[in-house]
C-alpha cells in the first residue's frame, strides 16, 4: 500500500479544559474522496486547521504528502487547497482580479495566469461573469468561484469545509459535479460536511468524528454493516395470517441477516434486495402477503447511531 | 519575500484606487494649501531683510486666524494613519478572506508587514506631495527659492512626519488585530488621538501647576521648573514629540527642543541665538525621534505578536 496522502498520529488539540481533538489517527489515501462527518463541535474544523498548519497541535503529529504542517507549512500550503466554511472574496474586485491575486500569491508566472483563469472560470461555469464584481455574485456563484480559487495552484489535495451550505439544489449538483471532476483528475478530496446525502453520493470513504474522537471509519457499506449489525437493507413484511414456521423459512433465505417478528409484521434485516424471494416464501408458507416495504440504510442512520452512542 | 511583495502590490493598488484615499488627499491638500496661502499673505509682516531662512518661515508662520502649517500636519497626519490602518486585519476577517489568504503559501507575517509598508508608502506619497505643492506655491508667491540647507530641512520634515504617521498607522493596525469589528478599532484609535491631542496638554499643565505652582510674582527659576515639569509630562505624548521635532527642524534658530525655555533664556541672557547647522538641530531632537520610532516599533510589535499567535478560523 502506498504512503497515505494525509496521515495523523495521535493528533490532539486541547483548548484549556476542552479537548477538541483527541488522539486522532486518520489515514487518507491518494485519489480518494474522503468524507469527514461529525456533529458541530466534533473537532472537524480544528483537525483541518492543524493539517494546514493554521493551528498548532497540542501533541501528536500530522503529515500531508510527507510534509509536516508545523515544520514546513509553506510546503503543505503549496500542494493543499483549502475551501473554508464561509469563504469570502474581495467584493469590490472582479472574479478575475481575485483569481489573479491568488495566482500572484502562489507565484504562478504571469504568462500562464490569464490562460489558467480563463480555463478555471470555464470549468466552474463563470466565464460570462468573470469581469463582474464578486460583491454582485449570488451565493452559488461565489462558492463556484471558491472552487476555481482552490484549483488555481494545481493542488494535490483539496479540503472542502461545507462547500454546499446555503446553495440551491442546482448549485449543489454543480459543486458535487466539480468534486467528482477533481477526483477524476487524481486530486485527493477531503469533504467535511453535514449533508449526509451529498457525502454519501461522492465519497468513497467516510470518517465520523464525535467529541474529538474518530468513532468510525470506512466505506459506507462497511459502516452500515458495523452500525446496523448486519445489512444495509431493511424489509418490512406485513402478513394477514402468519404461520409460526414463517420466521424459520424466512431465515433460510440467502441474504437474510436477522429476522424480528411482532404480531403480523416481520422485520427482515438483509444485505441485498430480496423482496421477490421473501414474497415467494410468504406465499408458499400459506400466509397472505399484505405489504412489503423496503428501506435502504444510509449514512443518516449510521450517523445517528454513532452520534447517539457517543 | 515574494509573498510579501504580492500582498504589497495588491494593498497599494487597493489604497490608491479607493475612495478613502481621495478623501484623505482632498482633506490634507485643502488644509495645507489654505494654511500656506494665508501664511504667504502675512509673511511680509513677519520677516525682515536679515532673516536667513525665509522659505522655511513660510511653513512656520501663521496667517491671521489660521494656524500654521505644522499644526495642520500634526492634526491630520494621525487621521491619515488611522484611516489607512483601522480596518487592516478585521476587514479581512469579516469578509472571509483571511482563512483563504493564509492557506496560500506565504508566511503569515508577510500579510501584516505588507499592510504596514503599504500604509507608510501612502502616507509618504501624501506628505511629500503636499510639501512639494506647498513649496511650489511658496516659490510662486514669494519669488524666493529655498537654499540647500532649507531643502534638506524640508526633507527631514517630510521624513519625521512620515514616521509620525507610521506610529498612528501601527497603532490602528494593532487595534484592528485586537478588535473584531472595524467600527470598534476605528473608535479606539480616534479616542486615543483625541486624548493625545486635546487632553494631554491640559493634563500636563494641570499637573505641573499642582506640583510647581506659579503666579504673577514667581521668580524665573520657578517658572523654568514649572515649564520643565510640564514639558516632561507632555513628552509622553507622541504629538509633543512630533511637534518639538519639526519645530526644531523648521526653525534653525531654535537651540533647544523647548521653545518656551528658549524664549526664557533669550529674555534672561539677552542674547539672540545664531541659527544652528542641520546636524546640531538633529542632535537636539534626536531623543524625540528615537522615542517616536520606539513607540511605533512597540505598537507594531504588539500587533504583530498577537497576529502571529492567533488562531485563524473562518467561523
Amino acid at each position: 500500500m502506498s504512503q497515505p496522502v494525509v496521515e495523523t498520529t495521535d493528533l490532539t488539540k486541547v483548548y484549556g479544559e476542552v479537548t477538541a481533538v483527541d488522539r486522532l489517527n486518520l489515514r487518507i489515501n491518494e485519489g480518494e474522496v474522503f468524507g469527514f462527518l461529525g456533529p458541530n463541535g466534533a473537532g472537524k474544523t480544528t483537525t483541518i486547521l492543524m493539517l494546514l498548519g493554521l493551528t498548532e497541535p497540542t501533541s501528536g503529529s500530522a503529515s500531508v504528502c510527507g510534509f509536516s504542517p508545523t515544520r514546513d507549512p509553506l510546503k503543505v500550503k503549496r500542494i493543499v487547497g483549502y475551501f473554508p466554511e464561509k469563504i469570502g472574496f474581495y467584493n469590490d474586485l472582479t472574479a478575475r482580479q481575485n483569481l489573479r491575486y491568488t495566482a500572484d500569491l502562489n507565484g504562478i508566472p504571469p504568462a500562464e495566469v490569464e490562460k489558467k483563469i480563463d480555463a478555471l472560470l470555464e470549468k466552474v461555469g463563470l466565464s460570462e461573469v468573470g469581469d463582474r464584481q464578486v460583491g454582485k455574485y449570488s451565493r452559488g456563484m461565489e462558492q463556484r468561484l471558491g472552487i476555481a480559487d482552490v484549483l488555481m495552484k494545481d493542488p494535490k489535495v483539496v479540503i472542502l469545509d461545507e462547500p454546499t451550505s446555503g446553495i440551491d439544489p442546482q448549485g449543489i449538483e454543480q459543486i458535487l459535479g466539480l468534486i467528482t471532476d477533481m477526483r477524476n483528475q487524481g486530486i485527493t478530496v477531503v469533504l467535511s460536511s453535514h449533508q449526509l446525502h451529498q457525502v454519501q453520493r461522492v465519497c468513497s470513504r467516510v470518517g465520523i468524528l464525535a467529541r474529538g474522537k474518530l468513532v468510525a471509519e470506512g466505506s459506507v457499506e462497511k459502516l452500515g454493516m458495523e452500525a446496523i449489525g448486519g445489512g444495509t437493507y431493511r424489509i418490512e413484511v406485513q402478513t394477514a395470517e402468519p404461520e409460526p414456521k414463517l420466521v424459520e423459512a424466512v431465515q433460510k433465505v440467502p441474504g437474510v441477516i436477522s429476522v424480528q417478528s411482532s404480531d403480523k409484521t416481520l422485520v427482515v434485516n438483509c444485505d441485498r434486495d430480496i423482496r421477490p424471494q421473501l414474497a415467494r416464501v410468504v406465499v408458499d408458507s400459506g400466509a397472505l402477503l399484505v405489504e412489503m416495504k423496503i428501506e435502504k440504510y444510509g449514512l443518516e442512520e449510521i450517523y445517528m447511531k454513532y452520534f447517539k452512542e457517543s | 519575500m515574494r509573498g510579501m511583495m504580492a500582498v504589497l502590490r495588491k494593498e497599494l493598488a487597493d489604497h490608491f484606487a479607493s475612495k478613502r484615499f481621495i478623501i484623505l488627499f482632498l482633506l490634507i491638500y485643502l488644509a495645507g494649501i489654505a494654511a500656506i496661502y494665508v501664511a504667504g499673505q502675512n509673511i511680509r509682516n513677519e520677516v525682515s531683510e536679515s532673516t536667513r531662512f525665509v522659505f522655511l518661515r513660510l511653513f512656520i508662520v501663521s496667517g491671521g486666524q489660521m494656524p500654521p502649517f505644522p499644526f495642520f500636519m500634526s492634526f491630520f497626519v494621525p487621521i491619515i494613519g488611522i484611516a489607512l490602518g483601522f480596518d487592516a486585519m478585521n476587514s479581512e476577517r469579516a469578509s472571509g478572506n483571511l482563512s483563504r489568504l493564509l492557506s496560500q503559501p506565504l508566511y503569515r507575517d508577510a500579510l501584516i508587514n505588507a499592510k504596514f509598508i503599504a500604509g507608510v508608502v501612502v502616507i509618504a506619497v501624501l506628505v511629500t506631495s503636499i510639501v512639494a505643492i506647498v513649496s511650489g506655491l511658496g516659490l510662486r508667491m514669494l519669488g524666493i527659492a529655498p537654499n540647500g540647507e532649507e531643502v534638506f530641512r524640508l526633507l527631514l520634515f517630510i521624513i519625521i512626519t512620515v514616521i509620525y504617521g507610521a506610529f498612528w498607522l501601527g497603532l490602528a493596525i494593532m487595534f484592528s488585530i485586537f478588535f473584531e469589528r472595524t467600527a470598534v478599532s476605528a473608535l479606539a484609535s480616534i479616542a486615543l488621538w483625541v486624548f493625545v491631542f486635546f487632553f494631554v496638554p491640559v493634563i500636563a499643565t494641570s499637573v505641573a501647576n499642582a506640583v510647581v505652582p506659579v503666579d504673577q510674582n514667581s521668580k524665573i527659576d520657578v517658572l523654568v521648573r514649572n515649564e520643565e515639569f510640564r514639558q516632561a509630562i507632555s513628552r509622553l505624548s507622541p504629538a509633543t514629540l512630533y511637534g518639538e521635532s519639526i519645530q526644531v527642524m523648521l526653525m534653525p534658530e531654535l537651540g533647544s527642543a523647548s521653545a518656551a525655555l528658549m524664549l526664557i533664556s533669550i529674555y534672561v541672557s539677552g542674547m539672540v541665538p545664531t541659527p544652528l547647522p542641520i546636524s546640531q538641530s538633529l542632535t537636539i531632537v534626536w531623543p524625540q525621534l528615537v522615542a517616536l520610532i520606539a513607540l511605533t516599533a512597540v505598537c507594531f510589535a504588539i500587533g504583530y505578536v498577537r497576529f502571529m499567535r492567533e488562531e485563524i478560523r473562518s467561523t
